[in-house]
């Protein structure tokens, strides 16, 4: 019988995250090497990614704990960008803590307020709706098709409460132009960017920390591996589910806000138009594999924008699913994945 | 009077929507509601079909028209003679529809069904999205944003315009009543038992050696064509297809509330369904205050699946049991008997 060490450290195998970071570094320098005419949008693709990167883990997340696709993500990152927008540009202000273009970046300093307070909200949506929908369908044993679509259900109807309460046209954070930044390779970096990929890799750092090093993310590991033996060790499955509801939910927020900021603009279908980009780098990772959703990310996110130096950039979306089609007709189980 | 021909005309209209959105509910049925599929990607042959019947049947362009594209299969003319007085084109155009849907059917299929079953929605959802850029971006194909018009009436000849609805009703009908039978008997037949088994239980119904890859590939391309069939219905109904007509709420998720609505599994439910969910749709305009905000429909097709997921999975109609009429119910085996 195993002892929860040794399946502990059966799951760092598993999710090896150093294994990971390695391989990814060399497809990304293989893509570079591709592109070495434009570095410009290898890098830009990068940011990219880190936004792609966000929704994908929380998926991927969801993916290994719940064992279904949740279509709903790429509407709650619409919902988080709009509960970000309603705070910046109606309820802020209102309590007069508005500005723009704090240090370098476009957006004002009430953007580091907003975005937790998005953060929570989401995450308070996601538990909400395990209570009174997936927990309901979970005990009723339905197979995880049904789950997903009513995920699906969801999605419209997040969707259509977005579009109900804001309208179908664009939208923006108070913003201020600044100029971008100038790098050697005339490398352009909108200023925004730094931002992006900072909180990205702060976001990750602490993920993985807390998948290591905490007792609730240990026990999410468990609880990935076998759910049943998790249960019987002791473990509050149910508290494990919510946590990943929560952080998913979050770190979708994140995302959504992030991609509002990258694009300079928030759309009702902004988050259903990227769930293929997200399911692309879920699949191209690995299933249910967190560090292969990062490194599936960040490699659509470059590969997506490098096709812009040869397609039209509106085929942005399908070359993320060219690359999942290709994905799984060489090796469905993606970079990192286990074989079932 | 022409009140009651205003709302006749109305209702007809209402009618061959549902009649169209009812074909589309079973082609889904045969994907999920009989094998399991989970396509979200209806929207993709929703647009496939429409645009093949569309560039098979429009006239060539005339380039002083100020239009881009460069195909027009003008099939009316180009049949002539043969089209034997019945409009031939139009059922050639819709195979034709049939046939390009249930081709791109098996190109996905053949990538995704091996594989788990989640893959499949995302695949065809990728598809959709891809579709409806390809047409949106690539103008010599179709026009582009300005869509393709002036797509011919099927028999139009045979009536006056302001009457020709009532025709295309019932043209609508007949081939409602066809798609029903057809998929009626492949259920019913052995073929479509293997369907609902590999729904049920995939590993034993390839533990009595059949095939479920194979046999899920061809359910795949069955519903595929159908609603090939059902979008070219479509095109010939409106007579003007542009890629925004596919969105995925008209085109996929209405089509998944009415198919949930009316009893998964059931192929009159789906019929059902569509009228009952295309009935709600246009009956909300007449609502007053923010419910009939067309916003408002959005939420309301989600909470409409959730819903029926939620309190009652089989929606109205629930699923029918029978297998076929040569069982008998179970009932009769019952060991009081």
């Amino acid at each position: 019988m195993a002892t929860l060490k040794q399946q502990t450290q059966h799951l760092t195998r598993k999710w090896s995250a150093s294994y990971s970071i390695l391989a990814g570094l060399v497809i990304l320098l293989l893509l570079a090497f591709l592109s070495i005419i434009k570095l410009e949008l290898v890098v830009n693709g990068l940011f990219l990614g880190a936004i792609i990167a966000l929704g994908a883990i929380g998926l991927s997340l969801l993916y290994s704990i719940l064992n279904f696709a949740h279509i709903a993500h790429g509407d709650f990152m619409t919902l988080g960008a709009y509960v970000a927008l309603f705070l910046l540009g109606t309820l802020f202000p209102s309590i007069g803590l508005e500005g723009t273009g704090f240090g370098p970046f476009t957006f004002g300093y009430p953007v580091f307020f907003a975005l937790p307070l998005s953060i929570l909200a989401l995450a308070a949506v996601a538990i909400g709706l395990d209570i009174g929908i997936y927990r309901r369908l979970r005990r009723r044993n339905v197979s995880k098709v049904v789950l997903a679509m009513t995920s699906l259900g969801v999605a419209i109807a997040l969707r259509g409460l977005v579009q109900v309460i804001w309208g179908g046209e664009t939208w923006q954070y108070p913003r201020l132009s600044k100029p971008f930044y100038m790098l050697p390779m005339e490398v352009r970096i909108p200023p925004d960017n730094l931002f992006i990929g900072a909180l990205a890799v702060i976001l990750v750092l602490a993920l993985y920390l807390f998948l290591t090093r905490t007792k609730m993310g240990k026990a999410m590991r468990a609880t990935s591996d076998n759910m049943e033996l998790a249960r019987v060790s002791g473990i509050n499955t149910e508290h494990v589910i919510w946590w990943t509801w929560a952080m998913s939910a979050a770190l979708a927020a994140t995302a959504g806000v992030l991609l509002a900021i990258f694009q300079a603009q928030l759309l009702p279908i902004m988050g259903w138009r990227f769930l293929i980009p997200l399911f692309a780098a879920v699949i191209l990772g690995g299933i249910g594999n967190p560090y292969g959703a990062l490194i599936g990310a960040l490699i659509i996110g470059v590969a997506s924008e490098v096709s812009t130096q040869w397609f039209n950039p509106a085929y942005k979306i399908a070359i993320a699913f060219m690359i999942m089609i290709v994905t799984l007709l060489v090796r469905p189980r993606g970079i990192f994945g286990v074989r079932e | 009077m022409t009140d009651i021909i205003g709302i006749l005309g109305y209702l007809t209209g209402f009618a061959i929507m549902a009649i169209i959105y009812a074909i589309f509910a079973l082609g889904l049925n045969v994907h999920w509601g009989y094998t399991g599929l989970f396509n979200i990607g209806i929207a993709g042959f929703f647009a496939l079909g429409a645009y093949t019947s569309a560039l098979l049947t429009t006239a060539t362009p005339d380039p002083r028209l100020f239009e881009d594209f460069i195909f027009g299969g003008n099939l009316p003319a180009l049949l002539g003679v043969f089209n034997l007085g019945i409009d031939l084109w139009f059922f050639i155009a819709l195979l034709g529809a049939g046939a390009v849907c249930g081709l791109v059917a098996l190109l996905i299929g053949f990538i995704t069904l091996r594989l788990r079953e989640d893959y499949l929605a995302i695949t065809t959802l990728g598809i959709a999205e891809s579709v409806r850029f390809i047409f949106l971006n690539e103008k010599w194909l179709a026009n582009g944003s300005k869509g393709l018009y002036r797509i011919p009436k099927f028999l139009g000849d045979l009536v006056s315009p302001q009457n020709y609805d009532y025709l295309y009703l019932v043209v609508a009908v007949v081939i409602l009543v066809i798609i029903y039978i057809a998929v009626e008997r492949t259920i019913k037949s052995p073929w479509g038992r293997v369907l609902k088994a590999i729904r049920e239980d995939e590993i034993t119904t390839a533990a009595s050696g059949k095939n479920v890859f194979s046999f899920k590939l061809q359910s795949f391309i069955l519903g595929a064509m159908i609603m090939g069939i059902g979008g070219a219905l479509y095109a010939h109904n409106i007579r003007f297809v542009d890629p925004h007509t596919f969105d995925p709420l008209l085109a996929t998720f209405v089509i998944w509330a009415m198919l949930m609505v009316g009893g998964s599994g059931n192929n009159k439910g789906a019929i059902l369904g569509a009228f009952v969910v295309w009935g709600i749709w246009s009956g909300t305009q007449f609502l007053p205050g923010f419910l009939s905000d067309p916003n408002f429909r959005y939420v309301m097709i989600g909470l409409l699946i959730v819903a029926v997921n939620l309190l009652r999975p089989g929606g109205i109609l629930g699923e029918e049991r029978k297998v076929s009429k040569l069982v008998q119910p179970p009932e009769a085996v019952s060991p009081e008997q």
